[in-house]
């Protein structure tokens, strides 16, 4: 638990009957930091921010929200956290103002600060033009810029967004993006996601929950680097057989992706680009390209939930 | 906080046409029975003046119709109360609550609160009918504030029984019909024995919802009565709490 993490997770179970919905999770968000929760459908994200919220009881492990243990003191703890679930919590039979005001009293936003309070949330999810409207009113769009003004109005130092741009037209996401990046300067933000740009979009860090266990946690810088070249693509106008190819050194394989375009694979940290130049430039086989292929962040994804839940725990902290 | 639930809570009611057509309904009722009870007691007036120690007219009046009133309230408390944690439920705004700094107690108590100002506000506008006829005779006002007293708290232990059998389910449909039938059930429970005075009807008729009530209709306060509605609300409150914190660590 270190001295800057306005989130700490340790060693969290949570069991549906003798299901096991999440296993050992353990993480920690500091300030100022957006993590991406990512996760196949019932894997196990909302689980997760369910309990950060309170709105669940763990099975075992212990939350602490701004250094305060929430299951001791869940009273205390919730003062600095903001929640908005998959579904915003909305009365749709008050205005935004006055469910607005709601929330920032139970929240204990002293009387005096409460307009304030509210009038900045509300500038910052762009309701200000729709304060007196109807919630049930609303287009779903601004539906869920009620709920995040809702998980913001007092300041939390906390904020747990679950699947925030669900729904929403692409322009809408954008907005809402922007938006979270504007938080992330006071506030720790936690969001879960299946939207992989999203996470590439707005996050610092990304953990990749899979059956109930956290099989990634990694920064956005580190995940590009797991986005790892494992094969180059070799343009030639005048092929040699394949065998001769695959005789070169360092590959692993060869595939035809198209007459005269080849898919070399080769073993981790064994490049072969090099050597193949020189061999294709004295053989004179006529190279027009030579390129090194990128995982895309999908792939990285699919591999890693794919993967056999019970391997390591890929962690690029206990790596660095 | 349990105030800003409460108020919450009474203002969203209000927003309802339900609340509305409650109200206008209990209304055009009670104020037929208010009438058949004044023709009553104006036909009997004659005779009743003969006789030394005969009933008034709060007696004739007044008590029968909180008595009255009752009986609509057997129908319209589990209309109001089915949907306060069950709707909630449902919408999934409970999480709103649940993530806030408020505890579960907190929540109850509110919901609780909020619902019973709502019958508080309807009990008072069925007083104003006998009020009414402090325009030509004079009341027994003991009897008043005793029969006030008792239909308000017969009314908010129907609410803490509605809130609780709320809190068991997301449909509140089934809560409304679940909260009728166990507040049906409460009103005769004392029926049972009858001839047969067995060991157990003692406890039948302590139970009893209205059991508690009449005496307090008559003008008789008997603290036994006031313990037993303050029971019968803190039991179900509680049983409330406990449901509703078994949400966090469900299944």
């Amino acid at each position: 638990m270190s001295e800057s993490a306005l989130i700490t997770v340790e060693h969290v179970y949570r069991y549906y009957g003798a299901n096991c919905a999440l296993h050992d999770v353990s993480f920690s968000v500091g300030k100022g930091e957006v993590l991406g929760l990512l996760g196949p459908n019932g894997a196990g994200k909302s689980t997760t921010l369910q309990i950060l919220s309170g709105n669940l009881a763990p099975s075992a492990g212990q939350v602490w929200i701004n250094g305060i243990d929430l299951l001791d003191q869940p009273k205390a703890a919730k003062l600095g956290l903001g929640y908005l679930p998959d579904q915003p919590p909305l009365y749709r039979e008050l205005t935004v103002d006055e469910y607005l005001a709601y929330c920032a009293r139970l929240h204990r936003i002293a009387a005096a600060q409460r307009r304030a309070a509210i009038d900045t949330a509300k500038q910052r999810c762009g309701l200000t033009e729709v304060g007196r409207r109807l919630i049930g009113n609303l287009s779903k769009g601004y539906q869920q810029r009620v709920g995040i003004a809702q998980a913001i109005v007092h300041a939390p130092a906390v904020v747990v967004l679950d699947e925030p741009t669900v729904g929403l037209d692409p322009l809408q996401m954008r907005e809402i993006r922007a938006l979270i990046r504007e938080l992330r300067g006071e506030h720790s933000i936690i969001l879960s996601t299946h939207i992989l740009p999203e996470v590439q979009a707005v996050c610092d860090r990304v953990q990749i929950i899979s059956a109930g266990k956290l099989v990634l946690n990694d920064s956005i810088e580190g995940l590009q680097r797991r986005m790892r070249v494992s094969s180059v693509i070799l343009g030639l106008r005048r092929p040699p057989p394949l065998r001769e190819l695959q005789a070169l050194p360092g590959v692993e394989s060869v595939e035809t992706v198209e007459p005269g375009r080849f898919r070399l694979h080769y073993l981790p940290e064994q490049n072969p680009a090099e050597a193949v130049a020189e061999q294709v430039v004295a053989n004179q086989w006529g190279l027009y390209e030579l390129s090194p292929e990128r995982m895309s962040f999908e792939q990285v994804f699919v591999d890693i939930t794919r993967r056999d839940p019970t391997e390591q725990i890929v962690s690029a902290e206990v790596a660095s | 906080m349990i105030w800003h639930i409460a108020s919450l809570e009474l203002r969203r009611l209000f927003l309802s046409p339900l609340a509305w057509c409650v109200l206008a309904v209990e209304q055009v009722i009670l104020a037929y029975f208010f009438l058949i009870s004044i023709d009553n007691y104006l036909q009997w007036q004659p005779r009743l003046a003969a006789v030394a120690g005969a009933p008034g007219v709060t007696d004739l009046v007044v008590g029968p119709l909180f008595g009255d009133a009752a009986l609509f309230l057997l129908f319209a408390v589990p209309m109001m109360t089915m949907r306060v944690i069950s709707e909630e439920r449902r919408a999934q705004t409970l999480s709103l609550l649940f993530s806030a700094p408020v505890s579960m107690t907190d929540i109850v108590l509110g919901k609780f609160l909020g619902v019973t100002a709502f019958f508080l506000i309807l009990v008072a506008m069925i007083a104003l009918m006998p009020l009414s006829l402090l325009v030509g005779v004079h009341l027994d006002f003991g009897m008043f504030w005793s029969g006030l007293l008792g239909i308000s708290l017969l009314v908010a232990s129907f609410v803490a029984l509605g809130v609780f059998m709320s809190t068991l389910t997301v449909q509140p449909a089934i809560a409304a019909i679940s909260t009728f039938g166990a507040l049906l059930l409460l009103w005769i429970i004392d029926w049972v024995g009858g001839d047969r005075a067995g060991d157990y009807s003692g406890l039948f008729a302590y139970l009893s919802l209205l059991r508690h009530y009449e005496p307090l209709l008559k003008g008789v306060f008997n603290t036994s009565d006031l313990v037993y509605y303050l029971l019968f609300i803190a039991t179900f409150l509680i049983l409330s709490i406990r449901r509703l914190d078994a949400d966090r660590l469900q299944h």
